[in-house]
């Protein structure tokens, strides 16, 4: 038994050691928000935050995390950064198919608390681990620095 | 072009479709389109309609709440906004009162009046199939709401008007609400004729409507096929043959139950299934299983192979695709001739969503849980399979993240249904990305041979295209394959925007040996611009003429054509000068109805290394529903086109794909994106499709723009660096 906290949720699951934190998430908790997208670390669909921090999922044994504090796409609209992010993909209207899309905003949220004025570089340097099939970077890009604002003016 | 022939061919014959309407379950008024054994020509709503009440095109409920049952699937593209926007234009409700839901499988009910009538989401189609059909329907429930409150208030029903979701009396100053009306209106006769709105009392239609599935998509609760949660459900993770047409041989049983979480293995002919209680119990399960394959006849299969017997096949003659004038004559009386050979790689589709189903047999038939551009076809192959009944097969259709071709293959479908079959509980089959990769059903390898002839001022006389490649559509759609012809395979091949005087089109088939071939973005115009407009590309440097002057010349007699070249051109600053490894390419594309121009600027390493930094595209594709969808749907197409270009390819080795995942089979990230400037024509012709020109467009620009910047012309996709390697 591993105990975790998942979007401010105490949850005890039964899988060993090694699992990883995505399966976890999505087939033992049965949240479906996280995807599933390579299983080594390349498209950053299973992007989640541990204490803060953007981690992948699927490379992440879920003991690593035993007692540490697990954000998901389901929690992240709590964060300042993350409701920001959301409100921008909706005002933009980033998302296409939207299987991406929750690691995206992991991602862009994750970008937003270290710095809310981020350059194109900076973008590029804390995205470019996640990749879109519908080609909606165009879209992040600038959705990521309107977020920006939103962070910083509040 | 396509469409047309899929029409001819058959598919759309005695289809008759009539409007129906009647009362929904429950309470509302639900109004639709039904093929005619099923339709009362009266529009009547008894007996009639009994057939189609489950579901129709528009249900609104006693709320008001509309809700409109969409024929298409959503995949990215945007259908589940654009089609309720044309039920909104003439019901006159706002957006915000919309509602979309996903069909159940019915030809007979969500069939594409454009794709022959199947109930099918591909081919940049839904718009064009819709485009009358929703609105009339549309249409009809607001007449027939309008009745009811004519009678209801005692007045004529020319004295009314409709806004907002509400039928309004100025006279007395009285609104009633849709909802109020629709038991009633459910109880009178559909229209027989129907005025549409004209395009000057648009509102809805043309202006940029918010993505019904936008919410959704951003907090995580958007539910894709490989979401469906079912009680007592198992995770299945399998291994098929890795060589195709090989079989199982053996696989450890007993090793894999010993993994912790693991319930049971399933075998099937060419692959094992490991059901577990979580898919890393289930993968690691597989692990120990160690399946043994025999890999059959096809095991020492390699990609030279497959181009070898192209190759050879590209010298017999072929079914015509179209002749116009001499051209064989042409050609040998040219002032300069041409002939070049340009090769179309293998490709997945590698959408972001890896291959799943969920699949459910039980004693009263078979439900699945998935994604699928053709929930019609794969319900009829399962109670193929199973033996059952077609309509004991429920299939519960689901947002696909991502489709590009794939998911209008059910072969996952069918491969999952077998599973289930063997177990007594719902069962969830997630491919690897591995699996995905290695077994989809790819973009052909196509091997073309082209030849021009330029008269003494470097006109274009003479054009001969001979097309080389596996038939998609003899298996897809056999009604499309005729006397050797794929009309697909020609699609964008016969229908330049050009006037060329003698023109010759031809297609040879040459399938791949046990190689699973099938659509891919853009389908057979991709494949085609590709060599089209690179030829044609090589014919203006032949001509001593600029691109853009050469093409403009040729598309002279075609206007639509003719305004996006030249709009294209002056967006892009065409020919002002670039610095250094820098050109700039372009292409011209008429397909799916939708004239597009793009030109790609391109920065060219000393290593070889292409880099695409700005694509200008300029689209007329006729009347615009969504704008904003139109745009989306371009900035897609050329990320699209762009990853494919650069280094989209498959290759086969021992019968068996080399690549594997995204490490291996990469493609574009955000840090490589180009810039994007992209201008809508005003139009108000047919609707054209907007999913796939984006894509079908982009190879040409971009190998264009590396033989500006470079001198060097590529034939062969992906590019190769070690080609344009500064010396």
């Amino acid at each position: 038994m591993i105990n975790l906290t998942v979007n401010g949720s105490k949850v005890s699951v039964p899988v060993e050691d090694h699992t990883p934190l995505l399966w976890v998430i999505r087939d033992v908790l049965g949240m479906t928000g996280t995807k599933f997208g390579c299983g080594i670390g390349q498209c950053g669909a299973c992007t989640v935050h541990v204490d803060g921090e953007p981690r992948r999922s699927c490379l992440t044994p879920v003991s690593d995390v035993a007692d540490h504090d697990v954000t998901t796409i389901e929690g992240i609209g709590a964060t300042k950064s993350g409701k920001a992010v959301q409100d921008a993909w909706l005002d933009l209207e980033v998302v296409q198919c939207g299987y991406c899309q929750s690691g995206q905003i992991m991602s862009a949220a994750a970008i937003l608390d270290m710095n809310p004025e981020p350059s194109d570089a900076d973008i590029d340097q804390g995205m470019s681990g996640n990749i879109c099939r519908c080609g909606t970077y165009v879209r992040i890009r600038e959705a990521i620095k309107q977020a920006g604002k939103a962070v910083a003016s509040k | 072009m396509l469409l047309d022939r899929i029409k001819a061919a058959g598919g759309g014959v005695s289809r008759r479709r009539f409007l129906q309407a009647g009362a929904a379950f429950g309470g509302g008024l639900i109004v639709g389109w039904v093929e005619a054994a099923e339709a009362q020509e009266t529009g009547a709503v008894d007996a009639g309609v009994t057939a189609f009440t489950p579901d129709a095109f528009i249900r609104i409920d006693r709320e008001g709440k509309v809700t409109v049952v969409s024929p298409s699937i959503e995949m990215g593209q945007g259908t589940y906004t654009s089609l309720p926007m044309l039920v909104a234009e003439e019901l006159d409700v706002d957006m915000s009162e919309v509602a979309v839901a996903h069909a159940p499988p019915s030809d007979k009910l969500y069939g594409n009046p454009a794709l022959g009538g199947a109930q099918i989401t591909g081919g940049s189609a839904a718009i064009r199939g819709f485009y009358k059909p929703l609105r009339e329907a549309g249409a009809a429930a607001r007449r027939m709401l309008v009745r009811a409150a004519a009678t209801k208030l005692g007045v004529d029903p020319s004295e009314l008007t409709t806004a907002n979701g509400q039928v309004i009396h100025a006279k007395s100053a009285q609104k009633i609400g849709y909802g109020a009306l629709v038991d009633e209106a459910a109880k009178l006769p559909v229209p027989t004729t129907l005025a549409l709105k004209e395009p000057s009392q648009f509102r809805v239609i043309g202006t940029p409507a918010k993505r019904l599935d936008g919410p959704e998509k951003v907090n995580g609760t958007a539910k894709f096929g490989i979401d469906a949660q079912l009680p007592g459900m198992k995770i299945a993770a399998i291994a098929i043959s890795p060589v195709f047409g090989g079989t199982l041989s053996s696989a450890n049983a007993r090793a894999a139950l010993a993994v912790p979480g693991v319930q049971q293995v399933a075998k099937l002919d060419d692959a094992v299934a490991v059901i577990a209680d979580h898919y890393w119990a289930a993968k690691k399960g597989l692990e120990a299983a160690q399946p043994v394959f025999d890999g059959g006849r096809h095991a020492q299969l390699t990609t030279a192979d497959v181009v070898a017997a192209l190759a050879k096949a590209s010298e017999r003659d072929g079914a015509v695709g179209k002749k116009e004038g001499d051209a064989a004559g042409a050609l040998a009386s040219a002032t300069t001739k041409l002939e070049s050979t340009y090769e179309n790689p293998f490709l997945a589709h590698a959408t972001m969503e890896p291959i799943n189903c969920t699949v459910q047999v039980s004693d009263d038939g078979c439900d699945i849980w998935v994604g699928t551009q053709v929930p019609a076809n794969a319900q009829l192959a399962v109670s193929k399979v199973l033996g059952i009944d077609r309509d004991s097969v429920r299939i519960h259709n689901h947002l696909l993240g991502g489709g590009f071709g794939r998911r209008l293959e059910f072969d996952f479908i069918v491969q999952a249904a077998r599973v289930a079959q063997q177990a007594k509980v719902p069962i969830k089959v997630i491919w690897s990305r591995e699996e995905d990769i290695q077994h989809d059903m790819y973009r052909p390898y196509y091997y073309d041979k082209i030849s021009g002839g330029l008269d003494a001022e470097g006109k274009l006389v003479a054009w001969k295209h001979r097309i080389v490649g596996s038939s998609i559509m003899a298996r897809f759609f056999p009604a499309a394959f005729k006397d050797g012809l794929d009309s697909d395979a020609v699609d964008g091949a016969v229908e330049l925007p050009y006037d060329i005087p003698n023109f010759f089109v031809d297609y040879v088939r040459e399938e791949p040996p046990g190689i699973p071939t099938a659509f891919w973005r853009g389908v057979g115009p991709t494949r085609n611009a590709y060599v089209v407009e690179s030829f044609i590309d090589e014919l203006a440097s032949a001509a001593k003429k600029d691109p853009f002057e050469f093409r403009r010349e040729l598309a002279s007699n075609n206007p639509r054509a003719r305004h996006v070249i030249e709009r294209a051109a002056a967006l892009s600053n065409w020919g002002t000068p670039l610095t250094g490894r820098k050109g700039r390419g372009m292409s011209v594309i008429f397909a799916f109805g939708t004239y597009l121009a793009e030109v790609a600027e391109v920065s060219v390493a000393d290593s070889g290394e292409v880099h695409v930094d700005r694509v200008v595209a300029v689209v007329d594709c006729g009347q615009v529903i969504n704008p904003d969808t139109v745009e989306a749907q371009l900035q897609s197409g050329i990320i699209f086109g762009i990853s494919a270009t650069l280094w989209g390819e498959i290759t086969l080795k021992d019968g068996r794909v080399q690549q594997s995942n995204f490490d291996d089979y990469r493609v574009l990230r955000i840090d490589e994106a180009p810039k994007i400037e992209i201008e809508i024509v005003k139009s108000e012709e047919a609707p054209g499709g907007i999913g796939e020109p984006g894509t079908s467009a982009l190879a040409p620009a971009v190998l264009n723009a590396v033989y500006a910047a470079t001198g060097v012309r590529l034939r062969k996709l992906p590019i190769e660096a070690a080609q344009l390697r500064s010396s």
